[in-house]
């Protein structure tokens, strides 16, 4: 019998705890709108998107930058908004899911995950779809394997990969212009 | 006003939507963040719950200082054993819809350390981060006890289970001699199997956020398979009325069984709303979704004796698997090895060893995904030791009978599975001997298996409202944790009284909603889909009748079988110009709206005289690189034999993923044990690998025409658990046919090949 002492399961607890940080201001723009948030700096993008924004479409899948869940465009780069601080968006373009369509039309990203099918429960959907608007943007994907290579950040537990692959390639095919060109 | 369907109410023709591929109805919600799962019903005043997780897996906690966390502002309240509320004693208040025998375990119920990872303290605070915080303030002083979590070491102590859970049938008794059967047979194969644990990881994390009212009463929001579960299971734990407790899960961020039990979670949830009397939400991190049930690790052996001809003489198939101390998880893992194939002498054995830890849960076709690729790659391997065609081997001992109990199958198309799949996948191309499909440094294996599941129904209820717009909402307190329920029972009500999809809604996730059983088992469409018939037969009759009763209407004194229900008209089969639409019906009888309830019922005496299941045959592709031991899944086949297909879009999709998780079984998935510690060491997705994008390459279904009309009216068995059945055992053969090496240890990751 061993008597094991510590803290309980993660890290190390302090001898004087750091007292919780201050509220600091944020002023970023989301999906068009400039926004003034105040959040402690110890909130993640993905936490100010959910919580303080009511934004819940960004997904929390793990936390930990491992599975593509909270996947959004900032100044129009695909990012794992869990990594990253809010205060770190500071001045920055951020688009969510609930940005990507006009009014109410669709982005074509949109209309084909759902003709594809490419989905079950919807949950890693808006990752997915954030992610392919980055990859189509950064323009390095030319075939399906290109696709599920570029796409292999985002997890899917439902596994519906073939029809997420169909779905940007479908749109893909529809704009030349993104599958010839971009940067290397 | 409950009424139940006469018999017979099949469904002979469907009318315009039933077997069309749909897009799903609530497609436009998910794709535009819209759909709300658990963790995102927001509130004024939520307070957030962070759970602490015990860092030994067996033992007991001799204290527990949350001074300092106690002492941040903002810091609400921590719950552990210590100052919990009273709870209930006895067993029966802590059980749930899917419980097995045993004592559940109970959150905060004493110091007793059960498994690693069981919470063991709250804390609620006014943010997630200050909850996360001072969750790490927390200290605990434990007393451990050796701890066993070597299902080898305890295989010596284990057990025989009786029926210890709801759907379990323990094996049936011997038929012949298996032992001297194989000891005398012409050829034979004896192979040990091992697959370890996985985890279902939903890519949603369960939650629970509960909101609380001024008047003390509930409204859940949980991850959950089944509305009624929840609500069940938390009004008997903490003493409340039906009436005082409400919970909506409209969408469930997949579930694969992982929500078939309530998860500590909600207990938490609840346990601090009701008692700070505020909203709390509790999200589980993605190491404490490896906290609780999992697919168990089992240890098999299978062993077939058989003619030169091919004729299986000996089926032995034995198997243990881990349990918790306090519960008896059990699964069918062997009975199907005397059901797939023709044997007169069949052995099968199943026995439970207990852990230290959480109990196991029902993973997407338990019992089968672990059973069958045991006995598909023995087969395989009696085949090579044949040098017989592995698909003829299957042909040779095909049956259409039962051979457990002797009932006929009420419809078995595994032939047009085998006939329709190796075509596609052009099996007639294989060249027979192992590594003999060489493409430079590739060795390419093509191998096969065949999958089975159960067609299971369970009752349900239904509710129907039409209005006199024509406007039809369905509802019923199922779970949509993927599947498309949604779309599947829009299609049925739309079907059947002859409307647009887009005139229909159905509702779920309510239990506010009649009941329905748990969504598991791929029963939803036969359960609740045969309560959407029957509750839009009922309205069918009714209109028909009100129609008749209009003694100057063009539809007087027709029945109900006389007329056609399309595009929001009834229509005389006599004459197609003699019509009314629904809204002339109803405006004549003075009707705003026409409401119904029916319950279905199972078809429980044709089902008692037959065998019903769904079957598959898969084909694989591998590609594995001599000199690395990677493998990469290049293409699969599978056809599948599921009755009538309500949706073949969403029930392909349902069969796709289910590939992947085969795949996923087959070659990445494993929780590992640190035996030392007695707890998982690779809980997070950078080290429990399901398969990524790049790991899936092309995958072609096939549902096969199956009529059937004793599983349910519809005659649709459900696709849920078919596609994984048997994906594993077609990738280790096709890695055999690669390879010449015979793996039977899940996963076959690149180390084993490598040293094989």
């Amino acid at each position: 019998m061993s008597q094991p002492t510590g803290p309980a399961f993660q890290g190390h607890a302090r001898k004087q705890p750091a007292p919780p940080p201050d509220a600091m201001e944020v002023s970023l723009t989301i999906n068009g709108s400039r926004k003034t948030l105040r959040v402690a700096p110890w909130t993640s993008l993905l936490d100010a998107l959910r919580l303080h924004l009511d934004l819940t479409g960004t997904k929390k899948g793990c936390d930990h930058g491992q599975c593509g869940a909270c996947t959004v465009l900032v100044d129009g780069r695909r990012i794992n908004s869990c990594l990253t601080l809010a205060v770190m968006a500071e001045g920055r373009t951020v688009t969510t899911i609930e940005g990507l369509a006009s009014g109410d039309a669709l982005h074509p990203l949109q209309e084909a995950f759902v003709e594809q099918d490419a989905f079950q429960c919807g949950y890693c959907t808006p990752g997915q779809i954030c992610s392919a608007a980055g990859l189509l943007e950064e323009g390095h994907a030319r075939t399906d394997d290109d696709i599920r290579e570029l796409m292999s950040g985002n997890l899917c537990r439902c596994g519906a990969y073939p029809n997420i692959v169909a779905a940007i390639r479908q749109v893909m095919d529809a704009q030349p212009a993104a599958r010839d060109g971009g940067t290397p | 006003m409950i009424a139940k369907p006469t018999i017979p109410d099949l469904l002979d023709r469907p009318g315009s939507q039933i077997g069309k591929p749909v897009s799903r109805v609530d497609g436009r919600l998910k794709v535009t963040g819209g759909a709300r799962y658990a963790a995102e019903f927001n509130t004024p005043g939520l307070a957030h719950g962070y759970i602490v997780s015990s860092a030994i897996a067996r033992g007991r906690i001799l204290a527990i200082d949350t001074a300092k966390a106690l002492a941040l502002p903002g810091v609400l309240q921590i719950f552990t054993h210590d100052n919990r509320p009273s709870l209930p004693w006895f067993d029966r208040k802590w059980k749930d819809d899917d419980a097995p025998k045993g004592s559940p375990f109970r959150p905060l119920y004493d110091a007793t350390i059960h498994h690693a990872l069981q919470p063991i303290a709250l804390v609620v605070a006014e943010s997630f981060e200050l909850a996360r915080y001072a969750a790490r303030l927390i200290h605990v002083t434990y007393e451990a006890d050796e701890h066993r979590t070597d299902l080898r070491a305890a295989k010596a102590d284990a057990f025989t289970p009786g029926k210890d859970k709801g759907g379990f049938q323990p094996p049936p008794k011997p038929r012949g001699d298996a032992d001297t059967a194989l000891a005398e047979a012409e050829v034979s194969v004896d192979l040990n199997f091992s697959q370890a644990v996985e985890h279902h990881n939903p890519m949603e994390m369960h939650a629970s956020t509960v909101i609380y009212h001024n008047d003390g009463s509930l409204t859940v929001h949980d991850k959950t398979q089944g509305p009624i579960n929840t609500q069940t299971y938390v009004c008997n734990v903490f003493n409340l009325s039906t009436d005082a407790v409400r919970v909506i899960s409209p969408f469930v961020g997949g579930a694969f069984g992982s929500g078939l039990r309530p998860q500590h979670q909600l207990f938490m949830a609840v346990l601090a709303a009701t008692t700070l009397k505020r909203s709390v939400r509790v999200e589980l991190t993605r190491p404490q979704m490896f906290s609780f049930g999992h697919r168990p690790e089992t240890l098999q052996r299978v062993a077939l004796g058989a003619r030169k001809d091919g004729t299986l003489t000996a089926v032995i198939h034995e198997a243990v698997q881990e349990t918790s101390q306090n519960e008896n998880y059990v699964e069918v893992v062997v009975n199907w090895s005397g059901q797939q194939y023709r044997c007169d002498n069949v052995r099968l054995d199943y026995k439970l060893a207990r852990l230290d830890t959480h109990t196991p849960l029902d993973q997407r076709a338990p019992g089968a995904a672990t059973g069958i690729p045991a006995l598909e790659i023995a087969m395989d391997e009696l085949a090579a030791k044949l040098g017989m065609d592995p698909l003829e081997l299957r042909l040779k001992n095909y049956t259409d009978v039962d051979p457990n109990t002797g009932k006929p199958f009420s419809s078995k198309e595994l032939r047009a599975c085998f006939q329709q799949g190796a075509e596609r996948f052009g099996w007639h191309k294989r060249s027979h001997a192992p590594r003999s499909m060489r493409e430079g440094r590739q060795l390419v294996g093509w191998g096969m298996a065949t999958g089975v599941w159960d067609a299971m129904q369970g009752q349900a209820v239904a509710s129907a409202r039409l209005g006199i717009d024509g406007t039809l909402t369905v509802g019923s307190a199922t779970a949509d944790i993927g599947p498309g329920t949604y779309t599947a029972m829009t299609q049925i009500a739309a079907d059947i009284l002859g409307l647009p999809i887009d005139k229909v809604s159905f509702q779920l996730g309510d239990t506010n909603l009649p009941m329905a059983p748990l969504q598991g088992g791929s029963w939803t469409v036969s359960s609740v889909g045969s309560a959407v018939k029957a509750v839009c037969d009922r309205l069918r009759d009714r209109l028909a009748g009100l129609a008749a009763g209009l003694n100057d209407g063009p539809l007087k004194g027709l029945k109900a079988d006389e007329l056609i229900f399309a595009d929001g008209f009834l229509i005389a089969r006599a004459d197609p110009s003699w019509r009314l639409s629904i809204t002339e019906v109803m405006r004549a009888n003075d009707l705003l709206v026409l409401e119904d309830e029916a319950r279905s019922i199972p078809y429980y005496k044709s089902q008692m005289q037959h065998a019903l299941g769904t079957h598959s045959a898969i084909f694989a592709e591998v590609r594995v690189d001599e000199d690395l031991g990677t493998v990469q899944v290049t293409r699969v086949v599978s056809a599948v034999a599921a009755g009538r297909i309500i949706n073949p879009k969403t029930a392909r999709s349902q069969v796709l993923g289910a590939v992947v998780w085969g795949i996923g079984m087959a070659l990445e998935e494993e929780s590992m044990t640190d035996q030392r510690l007695g707890r998982f060491m690779n809980h997070d997705f950078g080290e429990y690998h399901i398969p990524v994008n790049a790991d899936v390459h092309d995958i072609d279904v096939i549902f096969v025409e199956e009529h059937d009309d004793i599983v349910n009216p519809l005659g649709a068995k459900g696709v849920g658990e078919i596609g994984i059945v048997g994906v594993p055992a077609a990738i280790a053969n096709a890695i055999y046919h690669a390879t010449g090496k015979r793996l039977c240890d899940l996963p076959i990751t690149l180390d084993k090949i490598l040293g094989a």
